[in-house]
C-alpha cells in the first residue's frame, strides 16, 4: 500500500479496503523506523495526525470526501499549520507554534482532507540547495546516505522518495522543488507565480517563492497541486482565476508538441552523464510524436547573479521581523534593546541566512541601491523576455534540472558558487514567473537520478504535466525504489 | 538686517477607515493594548498586506481637494529602521511614487483688517502605515508595547517650504485640519495623534539660498506648533548672528520648558533601505474611480467662501470664519434659508460672534449648540422685519438656549418682547425721558453728545428695552433741536 500512487490509495480508501487512520499508521511507523537514516521530518504528531485522519474517515463514512481526503502528505515546514511547530528549519523559530493555517494547509488538509503526517526538514528559511543549512540538521539522501537531497525542499524530497509519505509540500524560489526531485528520483512541480497562495508561506525572497508538490508521478503532482492552487483575497499577488483541475489534458498525445531545446543548458557547466540522459529522453518524445526546435535563452547565464541579489534584497527584509520580541528565539541576558536584537538575531540566524541578510543589506543600501537591485531587476526583465520570445518558437522547454547529480554531504559547503551553481537552470524560471516541473530520466554511474526540468508558458501547467505524464506512461523510472526503503 | 524664516510642514493625518490600511483588524481608538492586532499586525511569519481601498478613497479624495494630480499608478515601499513599536522591522510606505502629487491650499493668515491669503504650494502626499506605541512610563525601566495603533492608515502630506512665519505655518496646518475633516477623510482628533505635524525650520537673509534646516517632530497641537517654530526661529537666528553654525538635525519640542532639543543629526541618519514592497502589485487608480470620488466630494471650503462673498456679500475674513469647518458653514447656510438672503450678513454675525462665544463658554462643537440654525435664522427674521431690536434678541437668544421655547416667536410672545414701534407711544416715552433728566439736556445742548446716549437709555429703560432704537433716536433728537 505505502507504494501505491495517490489514485490507488484514494480507490482504496473509497472502497473501505483501509481507513484513513490505518494508512496513517502505515507511514507514521515508517517514519519512526527510517527518519532516524534521513533527519527528514523536524515534528511528528501522531495524536494530531491520527485526529485528522479519524476526520477523514468521517468524510469518507459520510460520503462528503473528495478524491484526496484521508491521503496522508508531509508538510514543509515553512507553511504555517494551527498548533503545529512551524521552525523554518531555523533556530530562530524553533519554539514557534503557528496559531494561524496557511493557505495551502487549509486547501489540502482542511478542505481536500489530506491528513498531514508532519513538518519536514528544509534549508533554514529555504535558503539553500542542499538542505545543510537546516538547524535541525543535513537531510540524507535515500538513494545514498551519503549524498545531499538537495534543497531547500531536501526533507519533502527524502520523505517522499524514502516512502515516509506519498507526498509533500515544496516551495520553489530558486528551484527548491525541482532541485531536490531531481537529485531524489521524484517529480516535483513549481507552478506559475500567483498560482498558489503564499498567505502563511514563511516568506525567503516575496516576488519568487511559489509552493507546489513534490511527488512520484506527474499524475500525483497534477491531483495535488489542483487542491492546493487557487485565487486568495490574503494574497495581493495571488492571481484571479478560475479554479483548474491540472490532471484534465493527463494522457492526450503530444501530436506535433514542439519542444525547445536551448543550447545555454547543454553547455560546459552540465555533466555528461546528465546531457546524455536527458538526450535520450528527447530521443523518447520524439517517438511520441514530438518536434524538436533550436531555442536561444541568451541572458540565462545571468540568472545567477541578479538571483542572488533580488532574493537576498527581499530575505533580508522580509526576515526584519525576526527580533526575538513577540515570537521566536530571545537571546538570554539582554541588558538593553540593542543587545536583544543584535543577540537574538546573529544567535537565532545561521550562516547562510545571515550572509544573504548582509548581502541584500548591502545591495539595498543607499548609493548601491541602483548599481545592483535596479540593475538585477532590469536583467530580470530580459530573462523573461528571452523565455517570451522562446516561447514562440515552442510550446515546451526541455533541459537538464540540474548540471550534476546529487553530491556528497559536505562536499560544496566551502564552494559556495559551486553551490549555487546546482541551481543554474532552475533560477531563470523564478526570475520569469514560469511553471516548471522536474521528473526522472535514469541514473547516473553512482546509480543516483538524473533530473529532467520541462519548462512551460504562464498558466500552462497542464500541458506540462501531461508532456510528463506521457514520459511516465512510457517509462519506468519514477517507479524506481532506493534500496532500504 | 533682517532674516527670513522658511518653514514647510510634512503632515501625518490618521485617516478615518474602519479597518487599518494592510489588514483587517479595527482602528477604533482606546481599546485594551494590544487587542486591535491582528496576526498582519503582529508580523507574524508568512502574513501578508492587502490593501484597504478605503485608504486609497481618502487619497484620491484628498488630492482632489487640493487640486493635485491623484497618480494613475502609484506603488508602495518598505523603508526598514529596527524598533520594538514597527513588527515587521520595516513600514509600507510609499517613496518614488505617490498616489497625490502637487496640489496647493489657500489659506487666510492673520485676524480682521490685517488678514491676507496665501497659496501654500504641496508637494505630494502618500499613504503608508502608522507604527505602534512605545509606553515608557509604568513599566519600571522596562518599556510596554501596544499594537493597536500599528497599521492605521495614514496620509502623509508634504507642504513646500512657503510658509515665511510661524502665524503662517499655524494657519496652513488649521486650513489643512479643516480641509481633511471637512472632506471626511480625517476626524482631526490632536489629542488622539490623529493629525500631527512635522515643522522643517530654517532662516536665510532674504534672497539668499536655503539655510540649514532642522525638523522638529511630532507637533500634536497648533500652540505647540507655534511655539515650536518659534523657539527654534530665535535659536536658529541667534546662533547664527553669534557667528555660530549647526548642522541639518532631527529635533524634539519639548512642552514643559519650550524648548527644542537635537534629536539626531544627519550623520546619524537612517539608511531606510528603501525597495518595492514585493507583497503588493502596483496601485492603479482608474479615472472612473476618480470621477466617482470627484463626485462624491463636498463643496470644498476655498469654493464656499468665494460663493458666501459673491452670494452674501459678506467679507473675506468673515467667510473664512464660517468656512473653518463644514458644520460651521452648514450652520450658517441653514440659518440663512430659515430667514432670508437679505438677513445673511446678520446670520453671519449671530454665528460668528453670539453663537461661537457662547459655545466658547460652554465649551461645545457647534454640532452641540442648543439654539439650531432653524432657531437662530428665525430669530435674525424677527430683527430684520423689526419685530425686535438686537439687544432684545440676546434675551430671545438666551431663552431658546436655556429651551424655553421652540422658535423666537413663542419666546416673543410669551414674555411679551414685541418692539415698541407705535410712535405715540415712543414720544411719549420720550417726553417723560426728557422732563426728568433736565441735566442731560443741559449737557447735550451745551455739546455733549454722550448725555445724548444716557437720554436713550433713559427711554429705553423706561421702554424695557422694547422700544424701536431708531425711532426713538429719531424722535430724542427732533425734540432736543425743537426744544
Amino acid at each position: 500500500m505505502i507504494y501505491s500512487d495517490l489514485k490507488t490509495l484514494s480507490r482504496a480508501l473509497h472502497e473501505k479496503r483501509i481507513s484513513s487512520v490505518e494508512l496513517a499508521r502505515l507511514f507514521l511507523d515508517r517514519v519512526t523506523r527510517l527518519n532516524p537514516e534521513l533527519n527528514a521530518f523536524i515534528t511528528v504528531d501522531e495524536e494530531k495526525t491520527i485526529a485528522a485522519a479519524k476526520a477523514a474517515d468521517q468524510r469518507l463514512a459520510a460520503g462528503s470526501a473528495g478524491m484526496l481526503t484521508g491521503i496522508p502528505l508531509a508538510e514543509k515546514d515553512l507553511f504555517c499549520a494551527e498548533g503545529w511547530l512551524t521552525t523554518c528549519g531555523s533556530k530562530m523559530l524553533q519554539n514557534f507554534v503557528s496559531p494561524y493555517d496557511a493557505a495551502v494547509v487549509t486547501k489540502l488538509e482542511r478542505e481536500a482532507g489530506m491528513v498531514s503526517l508532519g513538518k519536514v526538514n528544509m534549508d533554514e528559511f529555504a535558503m539553500g540547495s542542499s538542505n545543510e543549512t537546516s538547524w535541525f540538521g543535513a537531510v540524507k539522501n535515500p538513494w545514498d546516505k551519503t549524498c545531499v537531497p538537495g534543497g531547500s525542499s531536501g526533507g519533502s524530497a527524502a520523505a517522499v522518495a524514502a516512502y515516509l509519505a506519498p507526498v509533500a509540500t515544496g516551495t520553489d524560489s530558486g528551484g527548491s522543488i525541482r532541485q531536490p526531485a531531481a537529485f531524489c528520483g521524484l517529480s516535483g512541480i513549481k507552478p506559475t507565480y500567483g498560482i498558489v497562495s503564499r498567505y502563511g508561506m514563511v516568506a525567503f525572497a516575496s516576488s519568487l517563492d511559489q509552493g507546489g508538490v513534490i511527488a512520484h508521478s506527474a499524475e500525483d503532482c497534477a491531483l495535488v497541486l489542483s487542491a492546493m492552487a487557487g485565487f486568495d483575497e490574503r494574497d495581493s499577488t495571488s492571481l484571479e482565476r478560475p479554479a483548474e483541475d491540472y490532471s484534465r489534458l493527463l494522457g492526450q498525445p503530444l501530436d506535433g508538441l514542439k519542444i525547445g531545446l536551448p543550447k545555454e543548458f547543454f553547455g560546459e557547466g552540465a555533466n555528461a552523464e546528465v546531457v546524455s540522459a536527458v538526450l535520450l529522453v528527447v530521443e523518447e518524445y520524439k517517438r511520441l510524436g514530438a518536434k524538436i526546435v533550436d531555442v536561444a535563452l541568451p541572458n540565462s547565464h545571468l540568472s545567477v547573479p541578479v538571483y542572488y541579489v533580488i532574493a537576498p534584497a527581499e530575505a533580508s527584509s522580509n526576515l526584519s521581523r525576526f527580533d526575538g520580541l513577540r515570537y521566536g528565539y530571545r537571546a538570554p541576558d539582554c541588558n538593553d534593546l540593542s543587545e536583544a536584537y543584535t543577540k537574538s538575531r546573529a544567535e537565532g540566524f545561521g550562516a547562510e541566512v545571515k550572509r544573504r541578510i548582509m548581502i541584500g543589506t548591502y545591495v539595498l543600501s543607499h548609493g548601491y541601491y541602483d548599481a545592483y537591485y535596479l540593475k538585477a531587476q532590469r536583467v530580470r526583465r530580459l530573462i523573461a523576455d528571452d523565455f517570451r520570445k522562446a516561447f514562440r518558437e515552442c510550446d515546451v522547454i526541455l533541459g537538464p534540472t540540474s548540471p550534476t547529480t546529487a553530491f556528497n554531504i559536505g562536499e560544496r559547503t566551502s564552494d559556495l558558487v559551486a553551490l549555487y551553481l546546482s541551481d543554474i537552470y532552475t533560477i531563470a524560471v523564478n526570475l520569469a514567473g514560469l511553471p516548471g516541473l522536474s521528473i526522472p530520466s535514469g541514473f547516473d554511474g553512482q546509480g543516483l537520478p538524473i533530473g529532467l526540468q520541462l519548462i512551460g508558458n504562464y498558466f500552462d501547467e497542464a500541458r506540462l504535466l501531461n508532456v510528463a505524464h506521457l514520459y511516465q506512461q512510457a517509462t519506468d523510472w519514477h517507479t524506481r525504489r532506493p534500496q532500504g526503503f | 538686517m533682517t532674516w527670513e524664516i522658511v518653514i514647510g510642514l510634512e503632515t501625518h493625518t490618521q485617516l478615518a477607515t474602519k479597518s487599518k490600511i494592510f489588514s483587517g483588524a479595527s482602528t477604533a481608538f482606546g481599546a485594551a493594548a494590544n487587542t486591535q492586532a491582528s496576526l498582519i499586525d503582529l508580523a507574524l511569519p508568512g502574513v501578508l498586506p492587502v490593501l484597504n481601498k478605503g485608504a486609497v478613497e481618502c487619497a484620491i479624495r484628498f488630492g482632489l481637494a487640493v487640486e493635485a494630480t491623484v497618480a494613475e499608478k502609484s506603488a508602495f515601499a518598505r523603508k526598514h529602521y529596527f524598533y520594538p513599536d514597527l513588527p515587521k522591522g520595516y513600514q509600507i510606505s510609499q517613496l518614488e511614487s505617490p498616489i497625490v502629487q502637487g496640489g496647493h491650499l489657500d489659506i487666510m493668515v492673520g485676524q480682521g483688517e490685517k488678514s491676507y491669503e496665501k497659496r501654500i504650494r504641496l508637494t505630494r502626499a502618500h499613504l503608508e502605515e502608522d507604527a505602534g506605541k512605545s509606553l515608557h512610563e509604568d513599566f519600571h525601566g522596562k518599556s510596554g508595547i501596544d499594537l493597536n495603533r500599528a497599521g492605521t492608515a495614514l496620509l502623509e502630506i508634504v507642504s513646500e517650504p512657503d510658509m515665511r512665519s510661524a502665524e503662517e505655518a499655524v494657519a496652513y496646518a488649521k486650513a489643512l485640519h479643516t480641509l481633511v475633516r471637512w472632506i471626511g477623510i480625517c476626524d482631526g482628533n490632536m489629542q488622539e495623534g490623529s493629525f500631527r505635524c512635522d515643522a522643517n525650520v530654517s532662516v536665510r537673509r532674504p534672497g539668499a539660498p536655503l539655510g540649514t534646516r532642522r525638523e522638529i517632530k511630532n507637533l500634536n497641537s497648533f500652540r505647540y506648533l507655534k511655539e515650536a517654530i518659534e523657539f527654534e526661529t530665535r535659536w536658529q537666528i541667534e546662533t547664527l548672528e553669534d557667528g555660530g553654525q549647526f548642522e541639518q538635525a532631527t529635533v524634539l519640542f519639548d512642552p514643559a520648558t519650550g524648548e527644542t532639543r537635537a534629536m539626531r543629526s544627519k550623520e546619524d541618519a537612517h539608511d531606510y533601505r528603501y525597495f518595492p514592497d514585493p507583497d503588493l502589485l502596483p496601485l492603479l487608480v482608474s479615472a472612473d474611480w476618480i470621477e466617482r470620488e470627484q463626485t462624491a466630494l463636498p463643496e470644498l471650503p476655498a469654493a464656499k467662501r468665494q460663493r458666501f462673498i459673491s452670494d452674501y456679500g459678506l467679507s473675506a475674513y468673515d467667510a473664512a470664519i464660517l468656512t473653518a469647518s463644514l458644520e460651521m458653514a452648514d450652520y450658517f447656510e441653514a440659518a440663512v434659508r430659515a430667514s432670508i438672503p437679505a438677513a445673511a450678513k446678520l446670520c453671519a454675525n449671530w454665528v460668528m460672534v453670539d453663537l461661537a462665544a457662547r459655545l466658547k463658554r460652554e465649551d461645545r462643537e457647534i454640532s452641540e449648540a442648543a439654539v439650531n440654525a432653524t432657531q437662530l435664522g428665525g430669530l435674525v427674521m424677527r430683527i430684520m422685519d423689526g419685530t425686535i431690536s438686537n439687544a432684545i434678541g440676546k434675551k430671545v437668544f438666551d431663552a431658546l438656549w436655556a429651551g424655553e421655547g421652540s422658535d423666537a416667536d413663542e419666546i416673543i410672545e410669551k414674555h411679551g418682547l414685541r418692539q415698541i414701534t407705535d410712535s405715540g407711544a415712543i414720544e411719549g416715552l420720550v417726553d417723560e425721558a426728557l422732563s426728568a433728566n433736565p441735566v442731560s439736556v443741559s449737557e447735550y445742548k451745551a455739546g455733549k453728545e454722550k448725555a445724548f446716549n444716557a437720554l436713550v437709555g433713559q427711554v429705553m429703560k423706561a421702554a424695557k428695552g422694547k422700544a424701536n432704537p431708531q425711532q426713538v433716536t429719531e424722535l430724542l433728537r427732533q425734540k432736543l433741536a425743537s426744544g
